[in-house]
């Protein structure tokens, strides 16, 4: 079973955006979609370890500010060169507009 | 050497790595050769100024892809072997070694090489340059606490390095011929906040100064400067530029027009060859044709995955915006489009103090947009002004220059 963490308030993030969130040393990028859907992916990119929460999100997909590597945010799959390797998900839930993150 | 005539990629860097593994995506099954100089599998080159330099332990390179991953892709990889002819009458490539490899359709990657510096002097022959890993380990080790670095050259290569330098603990100057750093690609504000911040670090940065000798005395080396002065190094370095690497296509009689010309399809003067990356020069569609060559890592990645479709026939014209990054320091620096194509710059004064400076054409039309911040600060904001002067958009200057008004919103009010 997860652990559910408090993340951030859902007024946090605007639409179509992503923040950054840590907990235990630990690095995660949550979204808010344009549908108001949120999500949860590994805080970093994982062609070189650049912070995915600096980058672009639309249409589904966060997009590294470095090298440009994508990912659908809602599946953590990558998205072509140069990412090759997916990024990790994590499930999220809402509760009295606070956003939780499951941690295994 | 191979029956079946293939897809032949000369060139293991960036572009030719990239489009070796996009002719496998586009669904080539056929025999498929990269022929790669160095005796790496390809490696990504921007660390080799940055990341790698400032280590304090020397680094293997950062590969693409490592032998396995072009095993198991079915990519042939041929390293430490240069091309040395096509026979475009028989459609093959001649290799250093005598070997032939038939091909149905060549990609020419061959990149480009450090410009060399003409200096006069007993110790020219001491001047090094930096454009591979073996390039960056010999220069990394030189750079000891205190060590003197002269680099001559105040360009993107010669800056990351001078940066890269000081970080190590050594005594930096840069000596730069124009009157500002980088000024073959950025704007002026944007050269004197690097500048700014080179000085904060202490590198002893001079413009409109010029090398007129080099000697050596005893271990060091000696810049005579056009000032008059001399300059006591331990390690001199130049970064002047690049030029591409033409020689392969100019043996083969290919047009080469600052870099092996190539038309919008990535196609050279020979419909079965193609060039991709900082060997060719081709005409961009949103600059009005205008005749260009690029030396950067995404234009190498994304020429190398267009050609390698186009070599497949996909017939696609290659119009992809310039879009270019450099690290110093805590500072990043983002370029997008064509900076010298903009008649008009408007200015939008970000509330965290970021500048991002876009240029529009005569027409209205977004050229270009640059910016400068720490991290990764300015890498959305030039990535949609990317997208939008890839629409060919013609946002009004006062919607620019707001800082409230979101570039995103504009791109998706669609096209005007």
């Amino acid at each position: 079973m997860p652990e559910w963490i408090a993340a951030c308030a859902v007024d946090d993030i605007d639409l179509e955006d992503v923040i950054p969130f840590q907990h235990d040393g630990v690095d995660y990028a949550i979204y808010r979609s344009p549908q108001d859907e949120f999500f949860a992916t590994a805080g970093y990119c994982t062609h070189e370890r650049m912070a995915l929460c600096d980058g672009l999100v639309m249409d589904g997909i966060i997009e590294c500010p470095k090298h440009n590597g994508r990912f659908d945010y809602t599946t953590g799959k990558a998205a072509g060169a140069p990412v090759l390797v997916d990024l990790r998900t994590f499930p999220v839930t809402i509760e009295d507009g606070t956003v939780y993150i499951g941690i295994e | 050497m191979s029956a079946v005539p293939g897809m032949v990629v000369v060139g293991g860097g960036e572009c030719g790595a990239r489009a070796a593994f996009a002719l496998r995506e586009a669904g080539w099954s056929g025999p498929l050769t990269l022929v790669g100089a160095e005796a790496e599998p390809p490696y990504e080159r921007p660390p080799l100024s940055k990341s790698m330099m400032t280590r304090s332990h020397a680094s293997a390179p950062a590969t693409i892809c490592d032998t396995g991953m072009l095993r198991s892709a079915g990519i042939d990889f041929i390293a430490g072997t240069t091309a040395t002819d096509i026979d475009r009458d028989n459609h093959e490539i001649v290799l250093d070694h005598g070997h032939r490899i038939a091909y149905r359709r060549l990609l020419v990657a061959t990149g480009a090489t450090a410009r060399r510096l003409p200096l006069p002097g007993a110790a020219a022959d001491g001047v090094r340059y930096l454009r591979s890993h073996n390039d960056a380990l010999a220069l990394w080790a030189r750079l000891w606490p205190g060590a003197r670095i002269g680099v001559i050259g105040g360009g993107f290569i010669g800056l990351e390095l001078a940066a890269s330098a000081t970080v190590r603990g050594c005594a930096v100057t840069v000596v730069e011929l124009a009157p500002q750093l980088m000024s073959r690609g950025a704007t002026a504000q944007i050269a004197s906040a690097v500048a700014a911040r080179h000085e904060q670090a202490g590198v002893d940065v001079r413009c409109g100064t010029g090398v007129v000798r080099m000697d050596r005395r005893d271990e060091a080396m000696l810049l005579e400067l056009t000032t008059g002065e001399t300059l006591v190094c331990d390690t001199v370095v130049a970064g002047i530029g690049a030029m591409p690497e033409t020689a392969l296509a100019q043996k083969a009689g290919l047009a080469v027009d600052n870099g092996v010309r190539v038309d919008t399809r990535l196609t050279t003067s020979d419909p079965d060859v193609f060039a991709a990356g900082d060997c060719c020069s081709w005409p961009h569609p949103l600059y009005g044709g205008r005749r260009i060559r690029l030396e950067s890592w995404r234009n190498a990645q994304d020429q190398g995955s267009a050609a390698a479709r186009n070599m497949l026939g996909a017939d696609e014209p290659f119009t992809t915006v310039p879009w270019f990054w450099s690290d110093q320091y805590d500072l990043t620096l983002h370029i997008a489009g064509l900076p010298d194509a903009a008649t008009t710059e408007v200015v939008r004064r970000r509330p965290d103090g970021v500048e991002i400076r876009f240029g529009l054409g005569a027409d209205g039309r977004l050229l270009t947009a640059s910016a400068i911040g720490t991290g990764n600060t300015t890498a959305q904001d030039i990535r949609l002004a990317e997208m939008l002067i890839a629409r060919r958009a013609t946002p009004h200057p006062t919607t620019l220059a707001d800082p409230t008004a979101g570039l995103k919103a504009l791109l998706k009010q669609g096209p005007h």
